[in-house]
């Protein structure tokens, strides 16, 4: 059996996802480590935890003295080696196997046998994330949704190497921090991903194909499948750039045709409408009129 | 706008006691087509006739990308079995007439319906859409990548849908699914669409 998660890292909590996670654990308990290569990105993500938990406690979501009590839980470096009381190291930094593995290598020199690393990649297989670390049988993927702080889906995804005891830990953990756990294979998408990016592209397709507008394929999605956000709305706010990113990561893994990025994706890429970022994607949104592309 | 309905057989659009199907003139200058082979008449604001899975041009005929005239195809979504939602589809031709269009529109908007038009290629917006991503998921349970519940509530909570795309071809009926992938499959020649075993298996035991 693992010792008991107490003390959660979140490297890369300088990042969009890594203050989140760092929210979620503070917030239900857990003693919380920021750490990030640079201060600057810990700074901001402080300022916006404690606007976000302010926002809870004014919404009646968490007394003020919860709101305090998470706070004092938090704490910030930029020292690797700080980390070395962790039982739970999560890492979210950038989408690259090579610093994820690099981070794995060093953070398995400093932590204790019994620290289980998790993974928050969107698009990496957990295996490989595992390999060279050392400790390969305590690794695992914790796919969170964005934003982490709101969103209670976790994908849960062992390697071929990782152990059941890893696996039971990191799954009461989850439920401890008030999250909802679904456990999936290691496969390129894992269950969100691997059903939405090819679901988006094939969107993207049928707007090349002259099948509809956008604006109508959305309302048909929203109206007929009752989806709160339509597929290519959702693209514009994902980013047209992300999407391209996605579909490279996953397409020569799985040579499935539909995760291929479409030829109009990738124009549209081209000529910097990279959506909601840059005012204009498959919508435009200083005006708030419809780009039929 | 007026509109007049010629109906034979059941409407999978309007089920028996739907409100649309009371509302409807004698004479109206639109005409709506329900399981009643099509008669052209361009005196008429359009005429529309209710599609299954087959494109427009089946019954209008086509002519080198040219074909269009004030018929149109429409089809109400439903998922298989399910009630029919407030969506309809509606199914133009590269010229057909854009006050046939606007008409079309005015009549299924005047009935509270939400209108989207689309060219007329298979599957139309949603079935094209949606029937690979089914596909994809029960491929995805056959080779254990998560559970169904899973699988449902990832989408539930992940992407804020109300259904999961397990529980959703389920109840719509994968014999169905199978029907409407076929189809697709049929036109497209994409494997996308091939239909998935769990379809396959349903639809042979429906046969037996
Ligand atoms: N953004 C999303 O929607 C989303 C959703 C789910 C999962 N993810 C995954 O989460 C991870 C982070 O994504 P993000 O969007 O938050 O990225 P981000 O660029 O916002 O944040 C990454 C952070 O990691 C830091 N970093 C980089 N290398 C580091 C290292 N070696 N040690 C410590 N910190 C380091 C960066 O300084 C930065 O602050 C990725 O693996 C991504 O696939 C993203």
């Amino acid at each position: 059996m693992s010792k008991p998660i107490a003390t959660v890292a979140v490297c890369g909590a300088g990042g969009t996802m890594g203050a989140g996670i760092a929210i979620v654990a503070a917030r239900a308990g857990f003693r919380t480590i920021c750490h990030d290569v640079a201060i600057e990105g810990l700074d901001r993500t402080l300022k916006q935890t404690e606007g976000f938990l302010t926002k809870s406690v004014e919404r009646g979501k968490m007394t003020g003295a919860d709101k305090d009590a998470a706070m004092s839980r938090l704490s910030r470096t930029t020292a690797l080696d700080d980390l070395g009381v962790a039982d739970l190291v999560i890492e979210a930094v950038f989408e690259e196997l090579s610093v994820k593995r690099a981070l794995f290598k060093k953070l398995n020199a400093i932590c204790p046998d019994s620290t289980i690393f998790a993974s928050n990649t969107s698009t990496l297989s957990i295996t490989e994330i595992a390999g060279g670390s050392g400790r390969d049988d305590r690794v695992i993927g914790l796919h969170f949704c964005l934003p982490a702080q709101m969103m209670k889906l976790i994908e849960v995804s062992p390697g071929i190497k990782t152990s059941a005891a890893t696996l039971e830990a990191a799954w009461l953990w989850c439920e401890k921090a008030g999250q909802l756990p679904v456990k999936t294979q290691d496969k390129p998408g894992f269950i969100l991903n691997a059903l939405l990016v090819p679901f988006n592209n094939d969107c993207i397709r049928a707007v090349e194909a002259g099948v509809a507008s956008p604006e109508d394929i959305d309302k048909a999605i929203k109206t007929g499948l009752g989806y709160k956000m339509g597929p290519l709305e959702l693209v514009d706010l994902v980013g047209l750039d992300t999407q391209v990113r996605l579909c490279e990561a996953f397409y020569p893994i799985t040579l499935d045709p539909r995760a291929a990025a479409p030829p109009l994706l990738r124009r549209m890429v081209a000529a910097g409408l990279l959506g909601r970022k840059t005012g204009r994607g498959f919508f435009t949104y200083n005006s708030g009129k419809m780009f039929g592309a | 706008m007026r509109y007049s309905i010629r109906q034979q057989g059941e409407s999978r659009s309007f089920p028996q006691g739907d409100a649309f199907l009371a509302a409807a003139a004698s004479d109206g200058e639109v005409v709506i087509y329900l399981g009643v082979p099509l008669e052209t008449d361009d005196t008429k604001g359009a005429i529309l006739i209710e599609l299954g899975l087959e494109c427009l041009g089946v019954h209008t005929g086509e002519r080198v990308g040219e074909e269009g005239s004030n018929v149109l195809g429409f089809a109400r979504y439903r998922n298989g079995g399910d009630a029919p939602t407030q969506l309809v589809e509606l199914v133009r031709q590269p010229n057909t007439r854009p006050d046939a269009i606007a008409a079309a529109r005015a009549v299924f908007e005047a009935s509270g319906f939400v209108v989207v038009v689309a060219s007329d290629q298979a599957g139309r917006i949603i079935d094209r859409l949606v029937r690979p991503k089914y596909n994809a998921a029960l491929r995805f349970l056959d080779e254990g990548l998560a559970t169904s519940k899973d699988m449902d509530l990832t989408c539930r909570l992940g992407l804020g849908y109300p259904d999961g795309p397990i529980e959703r071809v389920e109840r719509g009926g994968l014999a169905y699914h199978y029907d409407v992938t076929a189809a697709l499959f049929a036109v497209t020649g994409f494997a996308a669409y091939a239909p998935a075993r769990r379809a396959m298996v349903a639809k042979q035991r429906d046969g037996a």
